[in-house]
Formats: C-alpha cells, sequence, structure tokens
C-alpha cells in the first residue's frame, strides 16, 4: 500500500501541521513515511503546502505528481491542485472557503465546512484540526486515536491548545461519519 | 525528523565539539538545531560566524586544537568555503562539512539539486587534494553519514563532506539513533594543545621549500590510494541478471530504485548501482559490471557530472546513456520509470 496525500491552503491555516500530525500518526502505527513541506519564499497569507506518502514498503519518492488525495483549504489551492489529483482519487474541500470552481468529475468531493465548524467551537485556528478528522474518518490512513496521541506529542510544549485541537479532531471525524451514513456513497457526500 | 536536524543530532552524538554555521536557505534548520541543542554537552561550542569563509576557518582552528569541528552550508556557500577546505587538506586536519545543496550556478534556486558533485568529489579549491564524499538517499542515512563522517576525518585526517540536497534536508522522516555522545574522545596526536613539557609543533601549508610541499602531495596520494582501496561503498540493487543498470546517487538513487521495481513488475531486467561514497568512487564495481551488461543509464539531478565517472568506470566497455533533471527542478519516481522503459525498449533489450 502506497498513499500520497497534499495538504494545501492559506500559510497561517496549519496546512503543515495537518501533514505532520499524520504523518506523526502514520509513523506510531509503525509504517514507512515521509513529510516535504513546500519550500518556496512562501510568507504568512501566501500558499503553503505540504506531501505526505504513507506505505508499507520503503517509499522511493516523497514527491506527488498524481496523489491519491488532496485536502484543500481555499481557493487559490483548488485551482492549483485539483489537476493533479489522481483520476478516482477524493478531494477534500473547506467548503466555508471554497464555493465554486471544482471542475473534475472523475474525482470524489468531500466538504467539510471547516473554518465555520472551527469558529463555532470558538477556535477558528482549529480549522486544520477540523478537516484532519474528517479526512481521517474518510480514509482510515490511521485510526482517530494514534492521531490524537501524535496531536499530543508534536503539542507537548503548547499543553494549553490540546484540548481545542482534540475537540476539533473529533468534531471533524463525527462529522465525515454522519454524511457518509447519510448517503452512503463511499468517498462523496 | 527533518534531514537537516537529523545532521545536527548525527554530529552531536558523533561527539561534535564545535559547531561554525552561517545562514543559508535549505539548511538553516540544522544551524538553528546546533544553536538550540550544542549546549546540552559541557565544553561545546556554537557559534554563528560573519560568513561562510569565518565559519570554515573557525572550524580550521577547532581542528587545530584537536576538536571535532563541523561547518555546514548550500551551494553558493560551499564555494565560498572552498579556499578553507583547501587549507584543511594542506594542513592534514579533520572537519566534517555538510553541504544541503541547491540548484546552481550563481545563486541559483533554493530547490533541490546535485550539481556540486564536481566540485566535492574534485576537491573544490586549488591544489592537489581529495575529499570523502557522502551522499545519503534517506533522512536515517544522514544521521548515520554523519556519524561516519566524523570517524572517518579523525581517521584518515583529512575534510569530509557529507553530500546532501535541499528535498533530503527538509523533509522529514522517522529515525533512530544508535549511538549516545561519547563520554571521552581520543586525544589526536598533532593537535596544538599546549607546548608544555615537549618541542613545538608545527602545523602549515605555506613553506618556500617545494620539496617539502613535494612530500606532502606524495604523502597524501598515497592515502587517497589506500582510501580507494578500503572506503568505497556502495548499493547494488537487482544487477544479478539485469540487462540495464541505472547509476544514480543520493535521493535520485532513492527515486530511480521506485523505478526500477516498477520497471521489474512490468517484466524487465533492470538494476540499480548507488554509489554511497561519491569519491572514493566505485569505479571497479561499476567496470566489472560493465563486462556483461552492455546498457547504463545515469540519473542526475543536474546535467550530468557523476556520468562522467561511470564513463571512466566503463571505459567504453557498454553504451551510457544520461537523464537529468538540473536547477532544482524535482523528477518524479515515474518519470524516470517512463526513461528507464523507452531506452530498454530503443535499444532491443530483453529478447531472447
Amino acid at each position: 500500500m502506497l498513499v500520497k496525500i497534499i495538504f494545501a491552503g492559506f500559510g497561517g491555516q496549519g496546512v503543515l501541521s495537518m501533514g505532520l500530525n499524520l504523518a506523526q500518526a502514520a509513523m506510531d502505527e509503525g509504517k514507512n513515511v515521509t513529510f516535504l513541506p513546500s519550500y518556496g519564499v512562501e510568507v504568512r497569507g501566501g500558499t503553503a503546502n505540504c506531501t505526505v506518502a504513507i506505505s508499507d514498503d520503503e517509499i522511493a519518492s516523497p514527491v506527488a505528481s498524481s496523489p491519491d488525495y488532496i485536502v484543500v483549504m481555499n481557493q487559490p489551492s483548488l485551482v492549483r491542485f485539483q489537476n493533479q489529483l489522481h483520476s478516482g482519487g477524493v478531494m477534500f474541500y473547506n467548503s466555508s472557503l471554497i464555493e465554486t470552481g471544482i471542475t473534475r468529475g472523475d474525482i470524489s468531493l468531500v466538504a467539510v465546512p471547516a473554518s465555520e465548524m472551527a469558529e463555532s467551537m470558538g477556535s477558528a485556528r482549529s480549522a486544520n484540526m477540523v478537516m484532519l478528522g474528517a479526512f481521517t474518518r474518510k480514509t482510515n490512513v490511521v485510526s482517530l486515536d494514534t492521531l490524537i496521541k501524535g496531536m499530543m506529542e508534536t503539542l507537548k510544549s503548547k499543553p494549553k491548545l490540546i484540548a481545542i485541537n482534540k475537540q476539533a479532531l473529533t468534531a471533524g471525524y463525527d462529522l465525515a461519519q454522519q454524511k457518509a451514513h447519510a448517503r452512503n456513497v463511499p468517498g462523496s457526500f | 525528523m527533518d534531514g537537516n536536524s537529523a545532521a545536527g543530532e548525527g554530529a552531536i552524538r558523533a561527539g561534535c565539539q564545535c559547531y561554525f554555521g552561517y545562514p543559508i536557505t535549505p539548511q538553516n534548520e540544522l544551524t538553528e538545531y546546533m544553536a538550540a541543542n550544542m549546549s546540552r554537552r559541557k565544553g561545546c561550542a556554537f557559534i554563528q560566524a560573519e560568513s561562510e569563509v569565518a565559519a570554515i576557518n573557525m572550524v580550521y582552528g577547532a581542528s587545530l586544537a584537536g576538536t571535532r569541528a563541523m561547518t555546514s552550508s548550500s551551494s553558493p556557500g560551499m564555494s565560498l568555503k572552498q579556499e578553507g577546505i583547501s587549507y584543511l587538506a594542506g594542513s592534514e586536519l579533520p572537519a566534517v562539512i555538510v553541504n544541503i545543496s541547491r540548484g546552481g550556478p550563481g545563486l541559483g534556486s533554493i530547490a533541490a539539486a546535485q550539481s556540486d558533485y564536481f566540485q566535492a568529489t574534485r576537491g573544490g579549491g586549488h591544489g592537489d587534494y581529495r575529499t570523502i564524499v557522502l551522499a545519503p538517499a534517506s533522512v536515517q542515512e544522514i544521521v548515520d553519514h554523519t556519524h561516519m563522517a566524523f570517524d572517518l576525518a579523525d581517521k584518515w585526517l583529512m575534510p569530509v563532506i557529507v553530500l546532501a540536497d535541499g528535498m533530503l534536508g527538509q523533509m522529514k522522516e522517522p529515525v533512530q539513533f544508535h549511538h549516545e555522545a561519547p563520554e571521552v574522545l581520543p586525544i589526536r596526536a598533532n593537535a596544538l594543545r599546549g607546548a608544555k613539557g615537549r618541542p613545538s609543533r608545527f602545523i602549515r601549508t605555506c613553506t618556500s621549500n617545494v620539496s617539502e610541499v613535494e612530500d606532502l602531495n606524495w604523502s597524501l596520494f598515497r592515502r587517497y590510494q589506500l582510501i580507494q582501496k578500503e572506503e568505497t561503498a556502495f548499493d547494488a540493487f537487482e544487477v544479478e541478471d539485469a540487462e540495464m543498470i541505472v547509476v544514480a546517487f543520493g535521493i535520485a538513487a532513492r527515486m530511480a530504485k521506485g523505478a526500477v521495481k516498477n520497471a521489474r513488475k512490468d517484466g524487465l531486467r533492470v538494476g540499480l548501482l548507488r554509489p554511497v561514497t561519491l569519491w572514493p568512487f566505485p569505479y571497479d564495481v561499476i567496470g566489472e559490471l560493465g563486462d556483461r551488461v552492455k546498457q547504463f543509464l545515469v540519473f542526475e539531478m543536474s546535467m550530468g557530472q557523476m556520468l562522467e565517472d561511470v564513463q571512466l568506470a566503463l571505459k567504453n566497455k557498454a553504451e551510457v546513456s544520461f537523464y537529468g533533471r538540473p536547477g532544482g527542478v524535482i523528477p518524479t519516481s515515474s518519470e524516470v520509470h517512463r526513461v528507464i522503459s523507452r531506452l530498454y525498449f530503443q535499444k532491443g533489450l530483453g529478447r531472447l
């Protein structure tokens, strides 16, 4: 099994920490994993992205030319990455900030109102964790438990943030679960 | 852990006592890591120097005093360090230099490239000298190679270069550390640590006596011959029955390995030869493979530098093709797979 995922969004939306948390969880589950941040002249408010590869086997390349999943947190990322997604792949998008512009018909879509949900929890910055929770529920790449444990590990220097991040991960996870039952179409709800 | 920090932790656990850095993308995390962590052990020094030239000369001083010293940079910064590296070689002093290379020439780009191969393997500065060059292909190997580099430098009394690239430096992978920092390091015989109770030692590269310099060159040359015999390292993958062999190093070798695996799934008899030490280069191994295999493909993230060493090794015994992406463009494993397949069928390989 080899899965490649691109996470993309505004710098400051926590796009890299989404990827890093997933990579940490996959590592904790004994998988081979690489995490490659975009390394351009990127700034807060600009675009940021990272690629995570997870495999049972040795990973040849940390780069994804046609990823199995993409997670886009804003409109510019949608424009930049939707055409890279592998045919039949799944795109998770932040439906709070992305309203139009999805042109692919050969992929599955998962809409997650990540920003709105995070704001309703009183922490707009946790939109990334809402999204990651939903991603985990739909893809089963890692378990929610390992993801939460991994998050606690990466945030051990900032213990104040653990509770809200846990809440956000779980909320995203539960949302994806409800929606999956509602429509019962794998990867598309 | 990212590759840059891994090089830092690997160095600390190898007993690195002095680190001198100067910022340059994409190796900044290494300097940052050393700034935060060199103070963990007693008696260790971290200095952010005023320039790359200052940093390498601080390494020279620290090495003269008998400590394990290191600096790191990326391609344009490495060019600036070459004078110091030549002096280290001429003074027979150990040092470790990590190059997280990027696209060139000039300031080039900040993305990963492998175009510093010539500079690293041919000495880089002026004079008749070599440096041992290790080329890791994963974050784990960055740890292992940095450790090895300190041991090799002390063993052969010369600068050792760890040549990685911007992608290895930036990417994160799981790593394991197998060593704790040694409590006591052996004291080198040629160190300057105070001449109380013994005659003074002279360590210098400048003399008006040319025959002294000739002697030094001969002594270095003989040492380099021994190193070629003893330290050459490579990885061979699926070469036994191969009709075509891909030669690649570092991160490119890793991509090539994925491509070779996929080509094997298609039934193509392809193998991979990866030099782990770029100098000394595994000329003999490649030469012997050339007695049997008639088609080689060299793959590099440059316009073809290691290519020349492969050609030297093969002495026209086999055909050598080349595929490269220079300047910081990152090729994909599937791209290399396509190149392998095309060449394989073009040359009519795999037919009974």
